[in-house]
Order: C-alpha cells, then sequence, then structure tokens
C-alpha cells in the first residue's frame, strides 16, 4: 500500500473537484460509471484535435496515424487481459453489446429446441434479456443457479445444472448489486468438463481486478470502457479466434468485408474486422487503451488492494447503524457495498445523501430478478474505485446516520 | 381570478419560503408524508398503483357530492409520499376542469422541480399525468 498516494490519484481527476448541493462531492457510483483521469481525457482530445481520420485503408497521413493508434489501443487491451492474439480483441459498444454479438451470432447458430444454457440469479439484465430473447424464437430452455444466503453462488445446484450439459453457461465474474467475485476459473473448468461454453461478463471485474483470459480458460469475456476510467459507447469482447472463426458475421457494412459483388456473393473480412462494421468509436477506443495504461500505471495489485481496504472499512463503518442489512457478504468481493436500512426505503436514503454531497445508486441495479428473491423493492449500494477514500467512507456512514434519523 | 390550485400553490410556496435550509425543506416534506391519510385499503391495490422505477405510488380519484375530484394518494417511499400529499393538497377538492388544465408551478418554485424529472423514475411524473387523466375523465363525464 505504500505505494499508493490516493491524494496524488484524485488530483488527476478533474470532475472530484466539484462541489455538489454546496458540498465537495463524495462519488460512490463508480460501478455504474467511473470518472477519467486527465491522461484519458487528454488522449481524447489529443486524438480529435491532431490525428482523427478514418482507420483503415487510408493512404495519406493521417489515416495511417489513427489507424496506427486505434490498433495500438487494441494491443494494449490484449496485454491487459492475457489474449493470445488482437484477432481475439473485438471493439464493441459496451458489455451489453459484447453479450447481444455473441448471442445473435454464437448463439443463433448453436442454440435451439431441446437445448439449455445456464445463468444465474446475481445476473444483470443484459446478460438475461439477450438469451431470453433469443430462447422465444430458438426455444432453448434457461436455467438458473440460484444464491446462498451470503450472496455465493450455491454450487450444488450449479453443479446439478452442469449435470444437464448446457450448451451455455453465461455468469457474472463480478455481481454489480452483491460484490460478490466469482471463482471463475474453476466454474469454467467444471463446465468444459460439461462440454459446455463458457461467457463471463467482465463489466465489474476489469475495473477492479487483474484479470488474464487465457488463466481463467474462458471462451467469451467482454467489458465496458466508462467503468475502466475511459468512455462510454467503447467496450471490449474476447472471444477464442476458433470460436470467432466459426462465428457468422453480426452486422454488415463497411470494413467487415472481404469482397462485394451483387454477381458473385460477398466475402467477409478476417477477424477482428468481419465484426467490426462501420466506422467505429475511433477516440472512444484510443482512450479506453489509455485508460488501461492508467490503471497499469498505478498497478492492478495496489488498485485492487485499497478498493479491498475501502470496501473492508464500509462493512465495518456502516455495520453499527442500527437497523442496517448488507446484502452480498462473500468472503470475496470487490468494489460493492450494497444495504437497506430497517423501515427506510433506498429512494429516500439516496435523495437525502444526495442533498449532503453524497452520490450513492438506488434501486434494483438491473437486477430485478435477484431483487424479487431477496425480496426487497431494492438497495442502496456505494461502489468505490481508485479515487475513493476512507474519509469519505467515514463521511457515507456519517450521512446515512443523519438521514435515516431523519426518516424515521 | 386565481383559481382554488393556484392559491394552493402560492400558498405552499410561501411556507416553502420559511425554511431556512434544505434540511428544513425535507424534514417538513417527510413530516407531510407521515400525516398523509392514508389510503382505503380497497383503493391500495394494483389498479391504482403507478409504477416508477425507484418508488411505487397508488392514486385513487373520486367524484365527490359537490362534483369536485377528491384525490387520495400513498408511496412506498416517504419523500415521494411527502411530495404526493403536496398534489393532493394541490389537485384535490377542485373542479376537474381546473384539474385537467392545471399548470402545476409550485415545486419549480420551492425547489423541488428535480423531484418531476423522469430520470428520478420515482413515480411522481406519471401520478401528475394521472390526476390530470382523472380530471379530464370527470371533465367528459360530468
Amino acid at each position: 500500500m505504500s505505494t499508493f498516494d490516493v491524494q496524488a490519484i484524485r488530483a488527476q481527476f478533474p470532475i472530484l473537484s466539484r462541489e455538489v448541493n454546496g458540498k465537495p462531492l463524495a462519488y460512490f457510483d463508480s460501478a455504474a460509471s467511473a470518472h477519467k483521469p486527465q491522461a484519458v481525457i487528454d488522449a481524447q482530445s489529443r486524438y480529435l484535435a491532431h490525428t482523427h481520420s478514418n482507420i483503415h485503408r487510408g493512404v495519406h497521413a493521417l489515416a495511417q496515424e489513427a489507424t496506427e493508434a486505434y490498433e495500438a489501443a487494441r494491443e494494449t487491451v490484449r496485454a491487459h487481459i492475457g489474449a493470445s492474439s488482437t484477432k481475439e480483441i473485438l471493439f464493441v459498444g459496451g458489455t451489453t453489446d459484447g453479450i447481444n454479438l455473441v448471442a445473435q451470432t454464437w448463439g443463433r447458430t448453436r442454440l435451439g429446441a431441446g437445448d439449455c444454457i445456464v445463468l444465474t440469479r446475481m445476473e444483470h439484465h443484459s446478460n438475461i434479456v439477450p438469451w431470453q430473447m433469443l430462447a422465444l424464437e430458438q426455444g432453448f430452455d434457461i436455467l438458473v443457479v440460484e444464491l446462498n444466503e451470503d450472496g455465493t453462488l450455491d454450487g450444488e445446484m450449479f453443479e446439478a445444472h452442469l449435470a444437464r450439459n448446457p450448451k451455455l453457461v453465461a455468469f457474472t465474474h463480478v455481481s454489480n448489486a452483491l460484490g460478490t467475485v466469482n471463482d471463475v476459473k474453476h466454474w469454467t473448468s467444471r463446465a468444459h468438463d460439461a462440454g459446455a461454453t463458457v461467457l463471463v461478463d467482465g463489466a465489474q471485474s476489469v475495473p477492479h481486478l487483474p484479470v488474464n483470459v487465457r488463466d481463467l480458460g474462458v471462451d467469451f469475456y467482454m467489458f465496458s470502457g466508462h467503468k475502466t476510467y475511459g468512455p462510454t459507447g467503447i467496450g471490449i469482447l474476447y472471444g477464442k479466434e476458433a470460436l470467432l472463426d466459426a462465428m457468422p458475421p453480426y452486422r454488415g457494412g463497411g470494413e467487415m468485408i472481404g469482397t462485394v459483388s451483387f454477381e458473385k456473393g460477398t466475402t467477409y473480412n478476417e477477424l477482428p474486422y468481419k465484426f467490426e462494421a462501420g466506422t467505429p468509436h475511433i477516440s472512444g477506443g484510443i482512450a479506453l487503451g489509455a485508460a488501461l495504461d492508467w490503471m497499469n500505471g498505478v498497478g492492478m495489485p495496489a488498485l485492487t488492494a485499497h478498493e479491498h481496504e475501502l470496501t473492508q472499512h464500509a462493512h465495518a463503518q456502516l455495520e453499527g447503524i442500527e437497523g442496517l442489512r448488507f446484502y452480498g457478504t462473500a468472503p470475496c468481493k470487490a468494489g460493492v457495498v450494497s444495504f437497506l436500512v430497517d423501515g427506510v426505503h433506498p429512494y429516500d436514503l439516496g435523495t437525502l445523501l444526495d442533498q449532503l454531497g453524497i452520490a450513492v445508486r438506488t434501486g434494483h441495479h438491473c437486477t430485478e430478478p435477484l431483487m424479487d428473491k431477496l425480496g426487497i423493492p431494492g438497495t442502496v449500494r456505494a461502489s468505490f474505485g481508485a479515487y475513493n477514500t476512507v474519509e469519505e467512507i467515514d463521511r457515507l456512514a456519517e450521512a446515512v446516520e443523519r438521514a435515516v434519523s431523519m426518516l424515521r | 381570478m386565481a383559481s382554488v390550485i393556484d392559491e394552493r400553490q402560492a400558498e405552499i410556496a410561501e411556507e416553502f419560503a420559511m425554511f431556512g435550509d434544505w434540511m428544513e425543506k425535507y424534514e417538513h416534506i417527510i413530516s407531510l408524508g407521515k400525516e398523509l391519510d392514508p389510503l382505503d385499503p380497497e383503493d391500495k391495490v394494483d389498479e391504482n398503483l403507478i409504477m416508477g422505477c425507484q418508488s411505487r405510488v397508488w392514486l385513487a380519484a373520486k367524484l365527490g357530492d359537490n362534483g369536485q375530484v377528491v384525490f387520495t394518494a400513498d408511496s412506498d417511499a416517504i419523500i415521494t409520499k411527502g411530495l404526493a400529499a403536496l398534489m393532493v393538497r394541490v389537485l384535490s377538492d377542485a373542479p376537474a376542469a381546473d384539474i385537467a388544465s392545471a399548470k402545476l408551478s409550485f415545486l419549480d418554485e420551492i425547489g423541488l422541480h428535480s423531484h418531476l424529472s423522469p430520470t428520478r423514475s420515482n413515480g411522481l411524473q406519471s401520478m401528475v399525468k394521472q390526476m390530470k387523466l382523472y380530471g379530464l375523465a370527470f371533465t367528459a363525464g360530468a
């Protein structure tokens, strides 16, 4: 921890100097979207001011420079998540877009009547609805792994579902509502033993943990740029080359083609371009690369340790509040503390915390099936990033206490 | 001549002008929520439920003997309920046609307009819309 200087990190985030409702902003909503360090803002604006051109196929200097910068970002992503080749790194709109791509290409050609797939109770709507939409058309079954009391996966039920030989197991690495870190390596290995393909939603893990897709063994993995200190509208889909190669294209258009002909039919480009129709979010891709560089500059182990300390501190500070109950008490958690206070609606608490300059998220966190199962309308969620401090968490705990005394 | 609805809005604006800071304002809204007459059990049903993403609002409307529309409301969140109480205070016991054409400005004046924004998704915006629809329906029925 000695190398982690949180004040030096905060100084790199211009937005953190803002006031909200006359109070210094304490931002605890990084799980929804993280703020951007100056290095990322500069990378994006530098590209727009000095380098911009459409990428690939251009012979002029700007086209080449823009292409090089965009492809360099792809290499940064590859190295960051330990993929074998940049052919396995697709730029997509975000995690949701990546899951829809897999559902509509791999899923559409591999899943049919009589098949089943496995999801879990803690999935974000983004890893539920694309499969439900496809299941309606293709007629396969969705099996759901339920959770233990502490918000971990029910291992026995997971094994029982695997015994039915699902074609796909799709689950999140880290729960956005509970903070639970799932044992991706273990369940990927078990799912592969059962003959399933494995998709893992990394939206909440890549911002907090070192991730190596080859070590985890996953077939598909996706994450969003804006949760990893980068821009919105850009994200990554990792897929094993052999799987991506065998998948039909998703969207048709420029860049994804080999040759186009009315007479002889159209052929498709090679990986990864086969899946990247149209002019992409070039500045976003470049800034995403800069964001991962920034995270690596801080150091992933130091970042993970800092956020672990914040999560522990939040649990310790909040648990003394009368009637406060945590949702998600797994031994291994990342970046999220979710709670409710007896007799207090999360909307009311969130509204008063906002008045005190504290940004938390309230509601179902796009996990309605989980909230329904827990029998609650939603939770108050404080989520952490590199720039949060223990002092801010003390402020949060004091503010929760003050708000609760007003509401009771 | 100012309508009864406008008079009530002015009264609320005056009432809130006394508060020095946000805490007093919210404490008042919370107490209005706590004091709001509970809905009749037969009115707290799904048909009267207005779904917000963040909080839920129930709204019931009846035509009173004097031809005025009587609203009752409830919410699972106390701040939403306090704001619903203000809506009821402004629009209930008023002529249906006035409700249908009412311009609600008091939330702006007391600095709570953000609670009516769709991004809040607390059900209040839909509640106001529903109250006006009731006003319209009772006007047509009259």
